[in-house]
């Protein structure tokens, strides 16, 4: 990368930044770019242009009355002035509240929100005292995310990691496109949960509806109660002492044991029958060539 | 703890697929010519024993009570070297040759996740660059 300075590429276009970084005259050879680790490199915690916030210094905002690109940015600027607790009071079902946030921080929404809340997070802690909407913590990467009520359908789109938490029941399609992190539902989970499952594990201590685990790639399901119907390539496997050890400490950690323990939590995984890594059959590829 | 089981296929050895870097087994993946499925097993669960000082001072910044999405890295393998997978950049990184890898998975695990996070918070990851690229002043 060509030795620019952030003042000079403050004075500079989009365009200008692009090429004065190099990203126009890089070259990528073979399929990925070869990159290696530093062994030496510093030991630093939080992103370089993330926020240095105090998790003992706390705030309160009140949401009513404000729109929910106010809010989302009152939060960005009360946590670049070391804001480490926020409160949000008020949200009266907003949609796409507290996305975006890009470090740690503990973020306590008192209330329900709508759609889309707490989307695209990595890193915080945030309990949200009420429901939430669909699509809650979709794409979510790290973090701690504790829904303290009910869960609209699509809990957990496309999460990629962290822990998702909703103590009370959640919709349908839980998890759907899951690539990593666990999701816990301490009631019951609706139809096709687990839908193109690929990574990570998903817990549900009550009942989960038809379809679970439907054209999963990978990945694992824990459920306490009964299954309605397993998916396509959804197959029942062995609970082993790993998983039993695994699923008590993340069941405990989150004060959702249940009383009789774990040992009645049935496992899915997938069969692995949809497995297709190459776009053309063998046979047909030599037709082809 | 030399090697693990993975529902699919059978990791004999840890050092498997840096001595075979094509790792091509059943007929299927011979035919083929490449190796099908992870060359880890994605769903090994970490041994908290052998946490490193800097994933617990990590988990303790953090205000974690476990790994969270660390739990879901692992060190892989590419082209028969060590390398493991940043999603922030959606490609592997390697670790170098002179590093000398444990003799078990979990340890290497436990290294994986601390030389990513070192990465991932330098100014060395491409997120740095993109981000002054693109950002909005």
């Amino acid at each position: 990368m060509a030795s620019v300075t952030d003042a000079e590429l403050k004075a500079m276009n989009q365009e200008e930044r692009v090429t004065a970084l190099g990203m126009r005259t890089e070259q990528l050879t073979g399929k990925s770019l070869y990159v290696e680790f530093d062994t030496e490199a510093a030991d630093n915690f939080t992103y370089p242009w993330a926020p240095d916030v105090d998790f003992n210094k706390r705030t309160e905002v009140d949401c009513d009355g404000k729109t929910t690109t106010e809010v989302n940015r009152q939060i960005r600027e009360l946590m670049a002035e070391g804001y480490g607790t926020i409160v949000l009071q008020n949200p009266r079902g907003m949609h796409s509240l507290g996305v975006g946030i890009l470090s740690r921080l503990n973020l306590i929404i008192e209330g329900s929100t709508g759609y889309f809340a707490i989307g695209l997070i990595d890193g915080p802690n945030v309990r949200v005292t009420g429901r939430v909407g669909w699509s809650c913590a979709e794409n979510m990467m790290a973090g701690t995310v504790v829904i303290e009520k009910n869960a609209g359908s699509t809990f957990g789109a496309a999460i990629r990691g962290g822990d998702l938490v909703c103590r009370g029941s959640v919709g349908s399609r839980t998890g759907i496109d899951q690539k990593g992190g666990t999701i816990l539902v301490g009631g019951d989970t609706g139809a096709l949960s687990g839908f193109m499952m690929q990574r990570g594990r998903m817990v549900v201590c009550g009942n989960a509806g038809k379809n679970l685990g439907d054209s999963m790639y990978d990945g694992t399901i824990y459920v306490g109660g009964d299954i309605k119907s397993l998916g396509v390539d959804a197959i029942k496997a062995e609970l082993t002492d790993l998983d039993k050890a695994w699923l008590t400490r993340k069941l405990t950690q989150y004060g959702l044991m249940p009383d009789k323990g774990v040992d009645h939590f049935t496992k899915v995984v997938a069969g692995k029958q949809l497995w297709n890594y190459d776009n053309l059959e063998p046979n047909e590829k030599k037709l082809i060539l | 703890m030399a090697g693990t089981q993975y529902r699919g296929s059978e990791i004999k050895d840890v050092d498997q697929f840096i001595n075979d870097a094509a790792g091509l087994e059943t007929e299927r993946e011979k035919e083929i010519g490449q190796h099908i499925g992870y060359r880890y097993d994605v769903n090994l669960v970490p041994d908290y024993n052998r946490i490193t000082p800097f994933l617990a001072k990590y988990m303790e910044v953090m205000g974690w009570d476990d790994l969270n999405w660390l739990e879901d890295v692992h060190m892989g393998y590419e082209e028969g070297a060590a390398a493991v997978f940043d999603r922030n950049n959606n490609g592997w990184v390697r670790i170098p040759d002179s590093f000398e890898l444990p003799d078990n998975q979990q340890d290497r695990d436990m290294i994986a996740r601390e030389l990513l996070i070192k990465f991932q918070m330098s100014d060395r990851h491409p997120l740095s660059t993109l981000r002054k690229a693109y950002m909005k002043f």
